[in-house]
């Protein structure tokens, strides 16, 4: 789509969200800025940011500042399944000028359990009453995989003793839309690995409305953060890959994106961690990183206000926004040619190129590019449009 | 009359999902008190027949929050198994990512979760800021974010808040309840920490990332040593490690301290802080590694609360039971010995006390039979609290140079006696105690990675895992919640069993077959309770042991094989 269309399109958006009528009196957001000390300054320098975060030109920055302030217009309800609370943590890390404080005032976080006051009944009233009052408007992400079916007792939340997949269900039905925070949610995620004995599943599989997954273990805070953004913006679900994932964040492989990439090009790889070549940053793919497998933008936003990676950190990406990666790219610290699972796209070519790039051809610069370029055909995603 | 059943699910601002019951009597005193984990999701199933070098990074998994000890622990549960030390650059790298852990997991439970629990969000609103202002220096002299200009503008923000309708995370809390003691200047000195402290602890999260990668859940660990070789090498990284450490180390002495002791001051009479801890054994291990050979916090063991004598720690002694937990295998075992089939045997219905007082079906467990997915961890018998209470205890007792200043200094500004500290309230305070410790005392850590860097760059010590051969090891240390321990065996080549006894399950286990009461439930019976519509003082006693429930539950090994033949080691692997 054409950036001008897209600009219209938006603006038109805002103009919509405007007219809902307002969670807080229809209070201006930006009067509040204002006396909360945020400067219109931090404030657009953090529109900036989140801007380029969803992969917009600079020229829309007014715009997702605008949306910024229609941001309390949406009720967010936040369910913890099977889960580590990891994701709930990574969104407490969302950066740049008091930008927490920002989303923590100006998104109507209905239900939460990591950060709310209230417990017991009175926790289970405030998330019936979210769903009552806020019926088709409120925005639910839920965190963790979800023992379904038979297994479902493995989870129970509050005092009737609901199964988290009747609650998980419930919240979906009215939901305007649904984003699987982290991988567990995504695709069930770490209990699901095998042999799953609680039968853990994703959240899209005790729905049948669209879920959007937001995947890494956990995602970043900008994912998590952009991705609201992005439904503020939009309106409407975001162009999303074969596996729901929003493309603007999981459009490309962390190898695509990587700062050792030249190395892995130029043939140049850590034997051994602590070795001479670990010193000087080459390529982990021997060591076994699982990053030309991987989509996501770990790469390019890092995690922690930009602080580093893993890969920074001098371990290879362990594939964590993947289906079954516990299952499919382990052991992590071995190149994916070396082990006996079944690689992550069950053999479809590209991979299994980069394998032998990886491992034999060292110096095959050319064929490398190449056998990259690849993967994504392979992806298929559902639509380009938005 | 009957007793009446109070239920309270969820447990809100922990990690996990837990119940608890209680019944109490006409006088709304709880008689009986159960604590229920509500998820079981089977990690150490899962970890089975996998690469050894995967342990830690599955089982990091198990938590979110403690995002670095679970991963520790499995990677150093395999390095005991196969012989492997680490070079000191290694160890001293994991203590550097452990204390931005205990930094940041000690300011976030304080304010953000235990927090709500001191403090009236709405009290706040008639507090005169000039007037708390001048408050936040009775307790130290360098107040952070307590400037009348300040105040004033967390008093408008949260006014427009309240005013708005719109209360977000603080709708429907127990605003109000008479047991909050805090005067409305205090409350608002709070609630700007509050806000503040959501700032530092994005910056202590930052530390950690410095050298993981990312927080939560670091991925720069390996077995035999630590990957971020480039940026201990970085001195540009090293003083981004110092900045950080050094400004989360001033809101932790220039705000938490100030505010315990305010706590301690006001809340001293209050009986859901100050009644006496019904478990008086506790636990602790070695943790903080300093240097070569020098630990922050020790270890053992004191029984009855007497703290003249501090036992030595036998890890032979520790069994696990499940009589009343959703497991078919009863009986005490060893952790290199456990069983454990999942059988659930549901809950029942029952009318209980409602949010208004009045009477609502619900469900209840079956408190006579199993009722949770957390097993009872023992020590010789004896349930046992750890925490950071255990931890600031025994390094007292034991007469520790860096602690001893600091607990005295807490109890003499607080007018506490030593006694005081078996408390709820002690229990919060040893937190920020510890914390204080750490911010005193972790850059000793710093500066002897940086001189060791001088002349060793090693970060990695080389291994083969022998496809033939039989390995076990485990891994023994204090985390923030208290004692941890992973235990591991490898046999071809692959994790044979593995089992994590973690603090949580210490402390939030169910009563045993000899009718033993883990903490949690030992700590509300005997409490009063002002109004169980509202159990406010049971929030504040269970958030004192800083909950980490999906850790608590675990599952050992389901072929039940025999593994007591191996001889567990005593001493943990001493440094270098």
């Amino acid at each position: 789509m054409k950036d001008n269309n897209l600009y219209e399109k938006l603006s038109l958006r805002l103009l919509e969200l405007e007219k809902l009528p307002g969670l807080k009196n229809n209070e201006n957001i930006k009067s509040h800025l204002d006396k909360n000390g945020v400067s219109r300054r931090d404030f657009m320098k953090w529109a900036g940011a989140m801007t380029a975060t969803l992969g917009l030109s600079a020229n829309f920055t007014p715009l997702v500042a605008k949306a910024a302030t229609l941001s309390d217009k949406l009720p967010i309800i936040w369910l913890h399944m099977a889960e580590c609370t990891g994701c709930s943590e990574s969104l407490l890390r969302t950066d740049a000028p008091t930008i927490d404080s920002l989303i923590f005032d100006y998104i109507s976080l209905e239900y939460h359990e990591t950060l709310m006051a209230a417990a017991g009944w009175q926790a289970e009233h405030n998330l019936e009453h979210a769903i009552e009052t806020h019926k088709g408007k409120y925005i639910l992400m839920v965190e963790g995989g979800i023992p379904s079916g038979n297994n479902s007792f493995y989870l129970t939340v509050g005092g009737h003793g609901n199964t988290g997949e009747t609650i998980a269900q419930n919240a979906s039905e009215h939901a305007a839309a649904i984003f699987a925070i982290g991988t567990c949610s995504a695709f069930g995620g770490v209990q699901a690995a095998h042999p799953n004995p609680t039968g853990a599943v994703a959240l899209s599989k005790v729905t049948n409305k669209t879920v959007i997954n937001v995947p890494g273990c956990p995602p970043s805070e900008k994912n998590i953060v952009g991705t609201l953004f992005h439904y503020i913006l939009y309106g409407t679900l975001p162009a999303l890959d074969a596996y729901n994932r929003p493309k603007w964040a999981y459009g490309l492989r962390v190898h695509d994106l990587c700062e050792r990439r030249g190395r892995f090009d130029a043939g140049e790889f850590v034997e051994e961690f602590g070795d001479e070549g670990a010193k000087k940053g080459y390529c982990l793919y021997k060591v076994g990183c699982k990053g030309p497998y991987t989509f996501n933008n770990c790469g390019k936003n890092r995690f922690n206000s930009h602080t580093s990676w893993p890969i920074q950190a001098g371990h290879g990406c362990i594939g964590c926004s993947e289906p079954d990666f516990w299952d499919k790219m382990g052991p992590f610290e071995e190149p994916v040619a070396n082990r006996l699972f079944n690689t992550p796209f069950n053999g479809l070519g590209a991979d299994a190129t980069a394998d032998k790039i990886g491992v034999g051809l060292l110096t095959a610069t050319g064929i490398g590019i190449a056998a990259h370029a690849m993967i994504s055909k392979f992806k298929n995603p559902k639509s380009d449009e938005e | 009359m009957a007793n009446k059943r109070v239920v309270i699910d969820p447990i809100t601002r922990i990690e996990g999902h837990l119940r608890i019951e209680v019944e109490v009597d006409d006088n709304n005193v709880i008689q009986k008190a159960y604590s229920t984990a509500t998820l079981w999701r089977g990690l150490e199933t899962i970890v089975k027949n996998r690469d050894p070098r995967d342990a830690g990074f599955l089982m990091q998994r198990i938590c979110g929050v403690c995002t670095f000890s679970h991963y520790r622990a499995g990677i150093e549960a395999v390095e005991d198994a196969l012989g492997i030390i680490p070079p000191l650059n290694a160890k001293l790298t994991r203590t550097l990512m452990n204390q931005a852990l205990f930094m940041h997991d000690h300011v976030v439970h304080f304010y953000h979760l235990h927090g709500l629990d001191w403090v009236d969000v709405v009290s706040a609103l008639d507090a005169n800021p000039a007037k708390a202002s001048k408050e936040a220096f009775k307790y130290t002299d360098l107040p952070i974010a307590t400037g009348e200009d300040e105040l004033k503008a967390v008093k408008t923000r949260v006014k427009e808040f309240v005013q708005r309708g719109q209360l977000g995370p603080f709708a429907n809390a127990y605003w109000g309840h008479k047991t909050y003691r805090f005067t409305p200047e205090q409350n608002l000195i709070l609630l700007s920490h509050y806000l503040k402290a959501l700032e530092v602890q994005r910056d202590l999260a930052k530390l950690m990332a410095l050298f993981g990668g990312k927080q939560p859940h670091p991925q720069s660990l390996t077995v035999g040593g630590v990957t971020c070789v480039m940026d201990l090498l970085d001195p540009s990284r090293m003083g981004e490690y110092l900045t950080l450490f050094k400004k989360g180390a001033e809101f932790i002495e220039r705000a938490y301290s100030a505010d315990v002791l305010m706590a301690a001051d006001v809340y001293k009479d209050e009986a859901s802080v100050t009644s006496k801890a019904a478990v008086m054994n506790f636990m602790s291990h070695q943790s903080m590694q300093l240097g070569r050979n020098e630990h922050l916090f020790d270890a053992g063991i004191i029984l009855n609360g007497d703290l003249t004598q501090v036992h030595e720690v036998n890890e032979d002694l520790i069994t696990e039971e499940a009589t009343h937990a959703w497991y078919s295998d009863n009986e005490p075992l060893h952790p290199y010995d456990g069983k454990t089939n999942p059988n659930y045997t549901g809950m029942k219905a029952m009318k209980t006390v409602g949010a208004n007082g009045e009477m609502v079906d619900s469900k209840v467990i079956d408190e006579k039979g199993k009722y949770t997915w957390i097993k009872s961890p023992r020590y010789d018998g004896k349930a046992m609290e750890v925490g950071p209470l255990s931890s600031i205890l025994i390094s007292y007792a034991k007469g520790n140079k860096r602690i001893v200043p600091l607990v005295d200094a807490f109890l003499k500004k607080s007018g506490l006696p030593l006694e005081a500290l078996f408390s709820t309230l002690g229990r919060t305070a040893a937190r920020m105690i510890q914390a204080q410790a750490i911010a005193k005392h972790g850059l000793e850590t710093f500066n002897n990675l940086i001189e060791n860097l001088k002349v060793d760059q090693e970060t990695y010590s080389s291994y083969k895992i022998d496809q033939d051969k039989e390995y076990k090891g485990r891994f023994i240390g204090d985390v923030p919640r208290g004692m941890l321990s992973h235990w591991i065996r490898i046999k071809n080549g692959v994790v044979e069993n593995y089992q994590a006894v973690v603090p949580s399950t210490w402390n939030a286990g169910p009563v045993d077959a000899n009718g033993v009461y883990g903490p949690y439930e030992a700590n509300l019976v005997g409490l009063k309770v002002q109004d169980i519509s509202q159990p406010l003082e049971i929030i504040r006693v269970i958030h004192s042991f800083d909950p980490c429930i999906a850790c608590a539950v675990h599952v050992m090994d389901t072929k039940g094989n025999d593994l007591g033949t191996y001889k567990v080691e005593h001493s943990f692997r001493k440094v270098c």
